[in-house]
């Protein structure tokens, strides 16, 4: 009998559970608001009543002498500290910087705005001593809307950037050819469509801790963070201006961020300078009003498109021309948002041979605006899937039929769509789009759709199409960089990857899981690419104490980039330990192979050293081959060449109600390409949730501010996070086109579904009222617009 | 979310719960908490005291002897799982079903929700429509609330800073009488941006006797649409009397509006809610 290496269960493909969930799920996870420290002392924040002030006056006074405090500052106590830095701003044009200081200092942008900070012994006596605080305003007037804004004689927010506006950047073909090409254009079709703005609403707020160390000098932050390396970089040397090797930030488990949590915040340094100061540990947790107030929001584009296209609906040119409205001051990466992130990827699935994308960044009296689930490309992907559903109705061909006939083809990749995007990597748009159409039953809806109008009945059926392309692992640092987008740093990811004397391992990423679970999905991989038991690998994160530096996870980057980090770092502990095998069975290392965790000369696997035995022999190293150190770990900081680029179809049914405008979803089918997937169940999840919060857009969501600036939504009682009763169960599907970008072929999950799903809902909607001659409505659904929209098309 | 300092009691009987408000008039009774105490996690409200009521014995229960008999602190889990309310008054589980989510109806309380008169609630609509009664005890005595005249405005009520409600009844429904709450609700809160109870009671020859028609939502106060109910009398329940009666339904009443609903929609969604009510109580004949 011939002897065989046992080919061993593969973890790779399989959807294990979770394994983050149980402790999750008990109530054992440490979430920032458990920690608790010897001497803990409590911050509260007395947040601006008014969108648009100067501070005469603040007296503190009364709050100093209230029982338990600790101590009050104001923005005057930290003017010798830096304001938060702007680190990406839109590359090739001049962008007017204004961030936020920690503590307002002098004037006020915003309702929201921290203007003082009460620390005492409980978080009670703080919130007291809030209400001691007396400010004086000079109130002025405030503007919240990006399209008010601009106009003259509006009221300005900061003296170097006129007219409000932070930056002006365009992309795709000049303006003057791309009017020529929509003069020329058969069918011609112009919208204005508004893409209103959300309020991210992660489960867990923001929070910080603050310690620092007079012994040591450290200081360490524990922050609700999705990038710590970042955030120790910039408290360290951008804010503080305290030696880097003395911060130290850990980001405990994280209850969902969804971008908001990216960002610098004026707490994180606060909570440091407030500890040296007071030399007590402080704690900082907003409340959600506060969230909802000053955390930051997303999306707020107002755009006007023009579209020419021929009479079968081919889309022949596309300008856009959008206002992103920023807030009262620039977050961290405010400015690519709108730029690098949605105008270079306006062309959507599609092969448009003229483009033309003008944006304007905007500062207004509201909450600052930066990168939220999807991050630009939902903005675009909203803006090109109506665009196409447009098309649709101006010529009288199927929404399907409009994405087919316009789709970029499968020998085209990689293929540049010309608008300073890199190409994209692979992809295969139309049997995502057939199968979905097939799940749906697309014919049989249409023909029913048709019967309902027929019949007067009560509920108009709505069938709304989104196929999406999105980018995900934004790389080479060499194009986002300072050299080339304006990104103000690099975006690669590293991995620790150490195998012990015990042969158990540990992976360290650089990488943060706040609800994507990292820690089942690599150590699945790295159990397959070394041959070791899942159980026997930990997956370490989220402490940059002896961590190599990691950029965090957002922009469904963790896998493709830290992944891929993960997989070299294994493949260099894999040869070595195919060298250590060669010197223990005493074998020319090109004789040896290393397969399902066992090194063995090739033909004599009887003879294997397993990885087990490798490990001891590297770490007790008394017998290593000439040359080789002891030990058995790899560090990898992979760059990769390109982004990748998932994909799909998204259709949607909805029935509107005629006599009150309420809106139903009834079935909800996605298509998603994510390459190919290391864990079903976990990417399913990531879609689940990205659906939810995309069709919620669509739905329910929106930020309102009065004309003064104050923010009416500032509670879960106005703010309409739904709630999963209120979607139907959604019938998923995948087509699977690996990318050649990195070794795993996977392309990226964490936000195809919110890309995809906004559109798609508000194309059925519209679907619904087409045949009363609407073409467009925006969003949210609620049942008063919908209501007043075919009132006004009916009367 | 922190509130101010505050004292908390738990009284073992009303007449204590009675001298603890009468003693501290900024003392509030706690009876589920699901409003109240959200309110003082905003400071919104700022009682010196709560005095909670869920230890209070006799405070709790159903009895259904024709006229129906609920205990103020019986939760809305309690009425929608009631066998012998679902028998007898069957809008009444139907609609604890329908208040918030499931966390709210384990501490949410009928007297709470009447004693709090929220312009959103559910059970003050059905409470109007119902024609019910609440029994309540203060300092100077025990005295009963009609229907019509609990609910003065925007979470006000005629019961005294001391009084407390013990028990709401409702009236032994006539033969042939039928009932139905729609809801329209808020997507964010899950109130009612607008709610419509009705009660028709009519004549075995379906000749309705008398309608009772309750607006919840729309108003600074659950309130009664007089005009639909007049509209109703005297007629039979047919697609033309509901659709008379649905057209006159915010005929008097006093509107308001907000960023999600305006007075105008609302106005309309009450004609709706009123003529999809009455069918559903038609369809039950």
């Amino acid at each position: 009998m011939t002897a065989t290496v046992e080919a061993p269960q593969k973890y790779v493909g399989q959807p294990l559970r979770r394994r983050e969930d149980p402790k999750l799920m008990t109530g054992a996870g440490r979430f920032l608001d458990d920690i608790k420290l010897p001497g803990m002392t409590y911050a509260a924040v007395l947040r601006s009543p008014v969108a648009h002030a100067n501070i005469r006056s603040i007296d503190t006074s009364r709050a100093k002498a209230m029982p338990g405090v600790v101590g009050v500052f104001t923005g005057e106590d930290l003017a010798e500290v830096n304001p938060l830095p702007c680190a990406w701003q839109a590359a090739g044009v001049e962008n007017f910087v204004n961030t936020p200081r920690l503590l307002a200092l002098g004037a006020v942008k915003q309702v929201g705005d921290p203007i003082a900070v009460v620390v005492a012994e409980s978080v009670y006596q703080a919130n007291d001593a809030l209400e001691a605080i007396e400010v004086e305003f000079e109130e002025l007037p405030a503007v919240t809307d990006a399209r008010e804004a601009i106009k003259d004689g509006a009221p300005q927010l900061h003296a170097n950037a006129v007219g409000n506006v932070v930056m002006h950047w365009t992309c795709g073909k000049d303006a003057a050819t791309v009017d020529q090409a929509l003069a020329e254009a058969e069918v011609r079709v112009s919208q204005a469509l508004t893409n209103q703005r959300l309020i991210p609403t992660a489960m867990e707020t923001r929070g910080s801790v603050g310690q620092y160390d007079a012994g040591t000098e450290e200081y360490t932050l524990w922050a609700t963070s999705q990038a710590p390396h970042v955030h120790k970089l910039l408290v360290a040397a951008f804010i503080l201006g305290v030696p880097e090797q003395k911060v130290r930030v850990i980001a405990p488990d994280v209850g969902g961020g969804f971008g908001s949590k990216i960002f610098m915040y004026f707490d994180y340094p606060l909570v440091l300078w407030l500890s040296k100061k007071l030399g007590r540990p402080v704690k900082y947790m907003e409340d959600r009003t506060e969230n909802y107030l000053h955390t930051t929001h997303g999306r707020d584009h107002q755009t006007d498109v023009e579209i020419g296209a021929t009479k079968d609906g081919q889309i022949t040119a596309l300008k856009v021309t959008t206002l992103a409205n920023l807030g009262a001051y620039l977050s961290t990466v405010a400015p690519g948002i709108p730029t690098t992130l949605y105008g270079r990827m306006i062309a959507g699935c599609y092969k448009i041979p003229n483009i033309h994308v003008d944006v304007r960044g905007v500062y207004s009296n509201t909450a600052m605006v930066d990168a939220y689930r999807g991050a630009g490309r939902p903005e675009a992907t909203y803006v090109i899937e109506r665009v196409c559903d447009l098309v649709a109705d101006a010529t009288g061909v199927d929404p399907a039929d409009v994405r087919r006939r316009n789709f970029i083809q499968p020998e085209d990749f990689p293929f540049d769509t010309g608008i300073g995007m890199l190409p994209y990597d692979s992809g295969n748009y139309a049997p995502a789009l057939d199968r979905a159409q097939e799940i749906i039953g697309y014919e049989q809806l249409r023909a029913e759709q048709a019967a309902r109008r027929q019949n007067n009945a009560q509920k108009l059926l709505g069938i709304g199409v989104s196929s999406y392309v999105e980018v995900c692992g934004i790389a080479p640092s060499k194009w986002i960089g300072l050299g080339g987008e304006g990104w103000g740093a690099g975006l690669y990811e590293s991995a620790m990857v150490r195998v012990y004397l015990t042969g158990k391992v540990t992976v360290t990423t650089g990488s943060l899981p706040h609800g994507q679970g990292h820690e089942t999905s690599f150590a699945q991989m790295v159990a397959d690419e070394l041959g070791v038991p899942y159980e026997d690998v930990e997956v370490e994160h989220s402490d940059t104490k002896g961590a190599p530096f990691g950029f965090g996870t957002y922009g469904s980057r963790s896998l493709a980039v830290g992944g891929t980090a993960i997989h070299k770092s294994v493949a260099k502990i894999r040869e070595k330990a195919r060298l250590l095998a060669a010197h223990l069975l005493e074998a020319a290392p090109e004789d040896v192979v290393y397969e399902n965790g066992k090194a063995y000369v090739k033909g004599s696997p009887e003879a294997a050293k397993t990885i087990q035995d490798i490990a001891l022999q590297a770490h007790i190293a008394y017998n290593l081959p000439e040359g080789m150190e002891p030990g058995l770990e790899a560090i990898t900081y992979y760059d990769p060449p390109n982004c990748t680029f998932p994909f799909g179809t998204h259709i949607s049914v909805v029935e509107v109600d005629r006599d009150t405008g309420h809106v139903d979803l009834i079935r909800y089918v996605a298509v998603d390409d994510v390459g190919n997937v290391i864990n079903p169940l976990i990417v399913d999840g990531q879609l689940h949730g990205g659906i939810a919060q995309g069709v919620a857009q669509a739905m329910w969501e929106g930020a309102v501010y009065t004309d003064d600036g104050e923010l009416v939504t500032a509670t879960m009682n106005e703010y309409a996070v739904p709630k999963a009763s209120m979607f139907p169960m959604y019938e998923l599907d995948r087509t699977v086109t690996t990318t050649p970008v990195n070794p795993m072929g996977a392309k990226g999950a964490g936000e195809a579904g919110t890309i995809g799903s906004t559109p798609c809902v508000a194309n059925a909607v519209v679907d619904a009222l087409s045949h009363l001659g609407i073409r467009h409505l925006d969003m949210p659904y609620t049942p008063e617009r919908v209501w007043r929209a075919m009132q006004a098309a009916t009367a | 979310m922190f509130p101010n300092q505050f004292d908390f009691h738990r009284p073992a009987s009303v007449d204590e719960a009675i001298a603890l408000l009468t003693a501290d008039p900024d003392a509030k009774l706690l009876a589920g908490g699901h409003s109240l105490v959200p309110a003082m996690k905003l400071r919104l409200a700022s009682p010196s005291a709560l005095v909670d009521l869920s230890g209070v014995e006799g405070l709790t229960g159903i009895q259904t002897n024709g006229k129906v008999t609920i205990g103020a602190m019986t939760t809305y889990a309690a009425l929608r799982d009631s066998k012998e309310l679902a028998a007898a008054l069957p809008i009444i589980p139907q609609t604890a079903d329908n208040v918030g989510d499931p966390a709210v109806q384990a501490r949410g309380t009928i007297g709470g929700a009447l004693a709090h008169s929220d312009p959103a609630a559910d059970f003050t609509a059905i409470f109007l429509a119902l024609n019910g009664s609440v029994d309540v005890t203060g300092s100077g005595g025990s005295r009963t609330i009609g229907a019509d005249d609990l609910f003065v405005d925007l979470f006000t009520t005629d019961l005294a800073p001391d009084e407390i409600i013990t028990s709401v009844s409702f009236p032994a429904q006539k033969a042939g009488s039928v009932s139905a709450y729609e809801k329209f609700r808020h997507p964010a809160s899950g109130y009612a941006v607008v709610g419509i109870a009705v009660v028709v009671n009519a004549g075995t020859d379906g000749v309705v006797d008398s309608a009772r028609i309750a607006v919840t939502g729309a108003t600074s106060k659950a309130t009664r649409a007089t005009a639909a109910e007049a509209a109703l009398k005297g007629k039979k329940l047919t697609d033309e009397s509901i659709a008379a009666a649905a057209a006159v339904a915010a005929d008097g009443l006093e509107v308001n509006g907000d960023h999600f609903a305006s007075a105008d929609y609302r106005r309309h969604l009450i004609g709706v809610l009123t003529e999809r009510a009455l069918k559903r109580a038609a369809a039950a004949q």
